[in-house]
């Protein structure tokens, strides 16, 4: 399928993956992140049974220590 | 992601003021972000504050952060309103010396108009900003991310991330053993949430 990955388009071999499969998938070893599907929300609770299809558009932010 | 520019606002001190009276700020965490960002804002004319740690001063924190030695072992919260209080006595502030939970988010905030996410861990930062998506998606929150080490200036910018989540800082230089938060970068960043708090609260 094809996504739309942090404004990138990007090819994701697999016909459907939960968010946690794409982080995995992508190998986004941050711990801590906000993510959207859609411009939704998808909080951390919901990533395993909210579902990435193609032509989704996914946003991640990575949120770091310091302040 | 999208860059975020606004023009500068131009208006007279006394509308500025008379606009900013009315306005009320809320600031999760008063560390090296929260404490100089209040400060900038109290001085701009803010009227009311909402601000939230339940942490003390310690020496530690003397390297970026607006307290001072005498300061050390008061809690921040009553620290940082005795320092706004020396910049203008009218201000109203309503401080919490406690560690906030996703439940207190509405409680605490729900009256702000903007929300300036100050926390100094990214665990902490992920809860607010998840728990403002969800239960306050009308006020925006302004999120400090990437402000470790020293120069680096051009790296710091602005991002709207969603409707109402704009992040500022460099999203990469984490605080570790060998980057160490330090004044100037920290309170620059400091100064971008509260100055696009600003341009968010005169639109």
């Amino acid at each position: 399928m094809i996504i739309n990955l942090n404004n990138r388009i990007e090819e994701v071999v697999a016909d459907e993956l939960t968010v946690n499969g794409l982080i995995k998938y992508k190998n986004f070893t941050f711990r801590l992140l906000v993510t959207k599907v859609n411009g939704k929300l998808v909080k951390t609770v919901d990533r395993d049974q909210v579902f990435v299809n193609d032509g989704d558009t996914v946003e991640v932010l990575h949120l770091i220590s310091g302040g | 992601m999208n860059s975020y520019n606004v023009d500068c606002i131009k208006m007279t001190q006394n509308e500025l003021r008379k606009k900013l009276k009315e306005k009320t700020v809320g600031i999760a965490g008063c560390g090296g972000l929260g404490s100089n960002a209040a400060i900038a804002l109290s001085r701009s004319g803010v009227g009311s504050f909402v601000i939230v740690d339940f942490d003390r001063v310690e020496e530690s924190n003397l390297n970026r952060q607006y307290y001072f030695r005498e300061q050390i072992g008061k809690k921040k919260v009553e620290a940082l309103s005795i320092n706004i209080f020396k910049i203008d006595r009218s201000i109203n502030i309503e401080a919490h010396a406690i560690k906030m939970k996703p439940h207190d988010v509405k409680t605490l905030f729900g009256k702000c108009d903007i929300i300036l996410e100050a926390f100094d861990v990214a665990d902490a930062k992920m809860m607010l900003v998840e728990s403002v998506m969800e239960q306050l998606p009308q006020i925006p929150i302004i999120v400090g991310n990437g402000m470790a080490g020293i120069g680096g200036f051009e790296l710091l910018k602005i991002i709207k991330w969603a409707e109402n989540v704009y992040v500022c800082g460099d999203g990469i230089s984490e605080v570790s053993e060998n980057l160490h938060p330090l004044a100037p970068r920290v309170a620059i960043v400091a100064n971008m949430q509260a100055n696009l708090a600003l341009e968010l609260l005169l639109k």
